[in-house]
């Protein structure tokens, strides 16, 4: 009796996590095939189609607005973004934990101080420095500063990811001739590729979801990216395009969904290893 | 072990901390030049007259920006609602996130498809999930509302009446626990994540062991999984306080820190004072009254975090 109690409480439980999650989400796949007369009707049901679907706010999207253009620079960014991220602090990571002593080993803590200067307090000095460079107003001036998000973050996950390898492996290597930096090649990066591909994710989510430097260093649309751009583009004055905004956020969300739902494990497991590395450094 | 090579790996040798310092060095003057020089940079700029008219940084003020800010009837405000925000949006999501992963450190069928629902808040840009809660708590098309009407909650009459609608942005607390509920939402699967990742490596037979010994649900998790979590759920906690305490988008999108300056945010209106109103130097000096909160907040988590790893609650 008791066990068939556990069960029901552990599904009801799942199920009220789960509704909490996708019913924000759900209300928006519902309302992007919504007809005007059908959403504004404030009579009728909202979570039905009181009258037929229609994809028109979805085309209204691509053909009429500058979303594939926010869609194309905010993948751009994101891949150039991720490339500086990982070529930045795969080294340093790495470096911390195997080649600059005691004192590289408790960076941890520094990693974290970084944290501790957020986007919000740095994009008014920011943005000078960016006009001063005469970046402002395009997609480099955010490819520029992205990597102040994505750097301390990737290099604090790998260094936990670097510090649970064992160096025996390495030393191996080194024993049988390699040089310091083949080692680093040969061994310890390929071991490492987990943490690369949660790094991977992590560089690409957080340049994708920056909203104040997009909205601060970039004011005409053909260089927005989306965070920035939908809100703008589709919000005009007191005219709400709700469909459509719900639409660009339903194509942007759900294949990154799929994605990040299909590395879930991968997800936690650079967790592990990261943050009890990190914390050890505390 | 005779050869020079590797005689200097056993310590840190020379030729290794010379490619340490060439391997560090990028991210190092990356991270100096575009946090550090900025950081210096805001500081300065807070103490001039600059303006994004004449952005140059002279005319040496001291502290008087400070002081106008401070007494400004907004900065009160902010700095009270970003506390409230902070805190509330931590103690929900630390206590739903172990919770979370206490479901999902079992196995069950169809995990994969509930894994990819639980995160799908984390995988929406902040900017285009504040767009999705301004319609779904929107003035007067709310299925909230909605439903709370259904049930006989809202309308005339009923306890929450007479109006139709609750205007959630529209009102102070209404607007503060509506910002508190989005980032809960969005945050929650990357601290579920996080804590995941803490449960999943306490020995499984801890477990077994108190199921042996008759332990009930609530008693294994008080007693052995929180203990167990709390050096993780302070990581989880500081990733979640510093992504709520620096966002501005969820206000900027919702309440605009309405009515008045009642839900306003240390960062929204860091960013209206500096870059909408002109006033470059008063912005960077809202912004800097965020540090010393975030330095005090850290230095606490990082202390409890120590502790409770250095007691040996961890095998």
């Amino acid at each position: 009796m008791t066990r068939v109690l556990r069960r029901l409480g552990f599904y009801l439980a799942l199920l009220l996590f789960t509704l909490f999650a996708v019913f924000p989400i759900v209300w928006m796949i519902i309302t992007t095939f919504k007809q005007d007369g059908d959403l504004y009707d404030i009579a009728n049901n909202p979570f039905l189609y009181n009258l037929p679907p229609t994809l028109k706010h979805v085309t209204f999207l691509f053909t009429d607005t500058n979303f594939p253009k926010f869609l194309w620079n905010s993948v751009y960014i994101g891949v150039i973004v991720v490339i500086i991220t990982l070529l930045l602090s795969v080294p340093a990571a790495y470096s911390l934990s195997r080649l600059v002593g005691s004192w590289g080993e408790r960076s941890g803590v520094a990693l974290f101080l970084v944290y501790l200067i957020p986007p919000t307090l740095l994009f008014i000095p920011l943005y000078q420095i960016v006009t001063f460079l005469h970046t402002s107003n395009t997609v480099w001036s955010l490819v520029l500063v992205y990597p102040t998000i994505t750097v301390p973050f990737c290099t604090w996950l790998l260094l936990g990811f670097f510090k649970s390898m064992p160096r025996e492996l390495e030393e191996a290597a080194l024993i049988d001739g390699c040089s310091r930096w083949q080692a680093f090649v040969r061994v310890a990066l390929p071991l490492s590729m987990p943490g690369i591909a949660t790094c991977i994710v992590f560089a690409f989510a957080l340049s994708l979801s920056d909203y104040i430097y997009a909205t601060v260093f970039v004011s005409s649309a053909a260089s927005r990216t989306l965070s920035a751009g939908v809100p703008s583009e589709l919000i005009r004055g007191d005219i709400y395009f709700w469909q459509s905004l719900m639409a660009a956020a339903a194509i942007v969300t759900i294949p990154l969904a799929v994605a990040y739902g299909l590395l879930f494990d991968r997800l936690v497991k650079g967790f592990q290893t990261g943050s009890t590395g990190g914390g050890d450094a505390a | 072990m005779h050869t020079p090579e590797t005689t200097a790996t056993v310590g840190v040798g020379d030729r290794d901390r010379l490619l340490g310092w060439l391997m560090l060095s990028p991210a190092l003057l990356y991270i100096l030049a575009l946090v550090g020089l900025p950081f210096v940079l805001a500081i300065a700029l807070s103490m001039t007259s600059a303006t994004v008219g004449d952005p140059s940084i002279h005319g040496f003020v001291g502290l008087q920006n400070f002081v106008h800010v401070m007494h400004g009837s907004a900065f009160a405000l902010a700095l009270r609602n970003s506390v409230i925000v902070t805190v509330a949006t931590l103690f929900f999501t630390l206590v739903l996130a172990t919770g979370e992963s206490e479901l999902l450190a079992r196995d069950f069928r169809g995990k994969w498809l509930i894994q990819i629902l639980l995160i799908l808040p984390w995988a929406m840009p902040v900017s285009l999930a504040g767009v999705d809660w301004l319609w779904l708590l929107d003035s007067e098309f709310s299925p909230v509302d909605w439903l709370l009407r259904q049930v006989n909650l809202l309308g005339p009459g009923t306890p929450l009446g007479p109006a139709n609608h609750l205007y959630y942005y529209g009102k102070e607390w209404l607007g503060l626990g509506s910002i508190v509920t989005i980032n809960v939402w969005r945050l929650l699967p990357l601290a579920t994540l996080i804590v995941l990742a803490g449960r999943t490596s306490i020995p499984q037979d801890i477990y077994e062991q108190a199921q042996v010994d008759g332990a009930g649900f609530f008693r294994t998790l008080f007693r052995i999984t929180v203990p167990a979590l709390l050096p993780i759920l302070m990581v989880a906690g500081m990733f979640t306080a510093l992504l709520v305490f620096g966002d501005m988008t969820v206000t900027a999108l919702t309440t605009r820190g309405g009515p008045g300056y009642a839900t306003q945010s240390l960062p929204y209106w860091a960013f209206l004072k500096g870059i909408e109103g002109g006033a470059l130097s008063e912005g960077a000096a809202v912004a800097l009254f965020m540090f010393p909160l975030l330095l005090a907040g850290a230095v606490l988590a990082l202390r409890i975090a120590y502790r409770a790893e250095s007691q040996g609650d961890r095998p």
